[in-house]
């Protein structure tokens, strides 16, 4: 925080280790017992307590792909909310909106990547009207912001009950994308000493793959090319950006079509492993919240760590203690709020 | 809604009229006798209801307004009070109910909203801004999942049902009149009690500490704990309003308490008007008349439109909401006295 904190976190390292090394053993023990969990066949104790390891191990990767899918709702969140201080309550109405079009579209077509192309492009295009019709009209105005996009999300949610009325639809996944993976993790072994490995959807890792490149991606973008560096100064100093020749509502209408397409693209991938139906926007819009605040608003980075916590939490508890597995991720972020109000990755203000 | 008057003469008159304001007693008459013209759908439906949500966004509003605290859990804390009615007194759903009469439960319950609603203070003053928003939007959503999930003091997703209010003096509280005369006279409470608090050392503290935290911590003020105490007493006011709210219901249950509830009193605050106690009155009254109505106007299809619609243009329009707009349309009604004048 000063100057004066300063010396302590070096001078700390009187015995033998500095705190960032001891957080690193702690990480590396964890992840051992993890990776011990996952690979080794388990005895019969261990089984009695975590129900079965095929049970464990798939929580654990519905976790994972649950997170990948959060992320690409949340990486969109935070690039608008947390870089441009842009409070869009409406994101989880672009979530689903993309996940209607991309039905359309595919269900027409039969194409399903040129639904998720679809999903991206038209919600890229919304994100940009917004930013220049609502947005633009309200900057620093943090309380209209939110009090607008949540009227645009109540007339969106209406609007498109109205066209696809109250169903549920599956956004079908081409063949290539079908069928299931065989894992190299044994979860049992059978009486004739037949190993059985775990097989687990192609599609859902398919997802996470996907998350993990655009988010190496999105960080390279914001970290390495002359856009994301306009894109950081704006963030910092919007006058000074703009006194040095650069037209900043240009590089904001960038960021917004960017974060919503993501929504929208995620809508489409989402709405294609799980399903599409009124109310599944209040959720993602939710989950990003919360994810974003977890991680810290503005750090892509944060939004990684943000969802992997929610995704696992959220999974994990659903298998192991049902009925308040939703309350877990809500206590993660009050706790998180409690240590570190910024966020994991945030930056002290 | 407030009708202050221009005083003609120069000469400040210090009456208690004047002290008290001649819009407050024009208001105050009209609104006891208005019994007197109004059905028993409007006493209850649209007054008593209006009344209670009024007093709940006012709670937000003290907050918001003096605190700068932006708070989406009033309605858990008010759910936390109605559930406290439900599970002390008496309820029909065969589920806890331990029968105490009805003086016992009410303060006991008020007290468990203000000590819950200084809690979720305490943990979200760490927070500013639109992150206050968020962390209590999020206990909001804890809460309403962990009602719906526990069966053993909440009763899961049926909640309780089957509770009334007390007979006592003779009246029976449950009919129309009375309740809209018990709804009137809390609301009214709360009401003079904000304003007054306002003008205390305590209120003007806060308002000093929304406007600039380090001059007042560098003053010599606790602001975690004039933040936390004003949590508590906006606790209070939500608790009471949680208590007419079931005894109105009948019956509570995690939709009481949803999400959706806890946006409209944000709505209803802020299309009412954050800077005057008076503002979440009338934005409570805008919302439930429009609520109300507006499946008459555009059918029962369509009718979230027209409300995000209103509460779009009314944010556009003016910032401060309704009273916003009042204050905008005062200099112009002022200066046609003007141009009447010599």
């Amino acid at each position: 925080m000063s100057i004066l904190d300063q010396p302590s976190s070096s001078q700390l390292s009187g015995g033998g280790m500095t705190r960032r090394q001891a957080w690193g053993l702690v990480g590396l023990l964890a992840a051992a017992i993890v990776a011990w969990l996952v690979f080794a066949v388990w005895p019969a104790w261990l089984n009695a307590i975590l129900i079965s390891k095929k049970a464990f191990v798939s929580a654990i990767l519905n976790g994972l792909t649950l997170a990948g899918l959060y992320f690409l709702v949340a990486s969109g969140f935070t690039l608008i909310f947390g870089l441009m201080r842009n409070i869009n309550l409406a994101h989880g109405s672009l979530y689903l909106l993309g996940a209607y079009i991309g039905y359309e579209v595919t269900s027409r077509t039969g194409y399903w990547l040129l639904g998720v192309a679809a999903g991206f492009a038209v919600l890229a295009i919304i994100g940009v009207v917004m930013q220049v019709f609502v947005f633009r009209r309200l900057e620093g105005d943090d309380l209209r912001q939110t009090l607008v996009t949540i009227g645009i999300s109540i007339v969106a949610a209406d609007l498109m009950l109205a066209v696809w009325a109250g169903g549920t639809y599956q956004i079908a996944t081409p063949e290539w994308l079908d069928g299931a993976l065989t894992l190299p993790v044994v979860t049992a072994v059978r009486s004739s000493g037949a190993s059985v490995f775990l097989t687990y959807p192609l599609y859902r890792v398919v997802v996470l793959a996907a998350a993990i490149v655009i988010g190496v991606g999105l960080w390279l973008m914001l970290n390495r090319t002359r856009v994301g560096m306009m894109i950081r100064a704006g963030v910092d100093d919007r006058a000074m950006l703009s006194a040095s020749g650069v037209n900043v509502h240009a590089v904001f209408a960038i960021v917004f079509a960017v974060g919503a397409g993501l929504a929208g693209f995620a809508g489409v991938v989402g709405g294609s492993a799980l399903s599409v139906a009124p109310g599944e926007d209040v959720r993602y819009l939710l989950a990003s919240l919360v994810v974003v605040i977890v991680g810290g608003m503005g750090s892509i980075t944060g939004a990684a760590i943000g969802a992997l916590l929610i995704g696992l939490a959220e999974q994990i508890g659903l298998v192991y203690f049902p009925t308040y597995g939703v309350v877990l991720t809500f206590v993660i972020m009050v706790v998180t709020l409690a240590v570190r109000p910024q966020g994991i990755m945030g930056k002290a203000r | 809604m407030s009708l202050t008057t221009v005083a003609d003469g120069a000469v400040p008159q210090q009456n208690w009229l004047d002290k008290i304001g001649a819009g407050h007693v024009i208001l105050a008459v009209a609104l006891v006798l208005y019994p007197l013209v109004a059905s028993d759908f409007f006493l209850t439906q649209i007054a008593g209801y209006s009344m209670i949500f009024g007093v709940l966004a006012l709670s937000l509003m003290l907050l918001a307004g003096y605190g700068g605290m932006l708070s989406l859990a009033q309605i858990t804390v008010a759910g936390i009070a109605a559930y406290a009615v439900a599970i002390l007194g008496s309820n029909n759903s065969n589920v806890l109910g331990f029968g105490w009469p009805w003086w016992t439960v009410v303060p006991f319950a008020v007290a468990a909203a203000a000590v819950s609603s200084a809690l979720i203070g305490w943990i979200s003053v760490r927070t500013e801004g639109i992150y206050t928003l968020m962390i209590t939007l999020a206990i909001a959503t804890a809460t309403f999942y962990f009602a719906q999930q526990n069966y053993a003091i909440f009763n899961g997703h049926s909640g309780y049902a089957g509770i009334h209010a007390p007979v006592f003096w003779g009246i029976d509280w449950r009919n129309p009149k009375p309740f809209y005369y018990l709804c009137l006279g809390l609301a009214a409470l709360s009401y003079a009690a904000v304003l007054y608090g306002s003008r205390s050392t305590f209120g003007m503290t806060l308002q000093a500490i929304r406007d600039n935290p380090r001059r007042m911590r560098a003053l010599g003020y606790h602001v975690t704990a004039h933040k936390v105490f004003a949590w508590f007493l906006a606790g209070i006011l939500a608790g009471l309003a949680g208590v007419l709210l079931v005894w109105f219901n009948g019956r509570v249950s995690p939709g009481t308490i949803g999400v959706d509830v806890a946006i409209d009193i944000l709505i209803i605050a802020v299309i009412g008007g954050l800077r005057h106690p008076i503002g979440p009155f009338v934005g409570a009254i805008v919302v439930i008349l429009m609520q109300t109505f507006a499946i008459d106007i555009v059918g029962a299809e369509r009718f979230n439109t027209l409300i995000g619609l209103v509460l779009l243009a009314i944010v556009f329009v003016s910032p401060d909401g309704i009273l916003g707009l009042w204050g905008r349309i005062k200099p112009h009604l002022a200066q046609g006295s003007l141009r009447a004048g010599p």
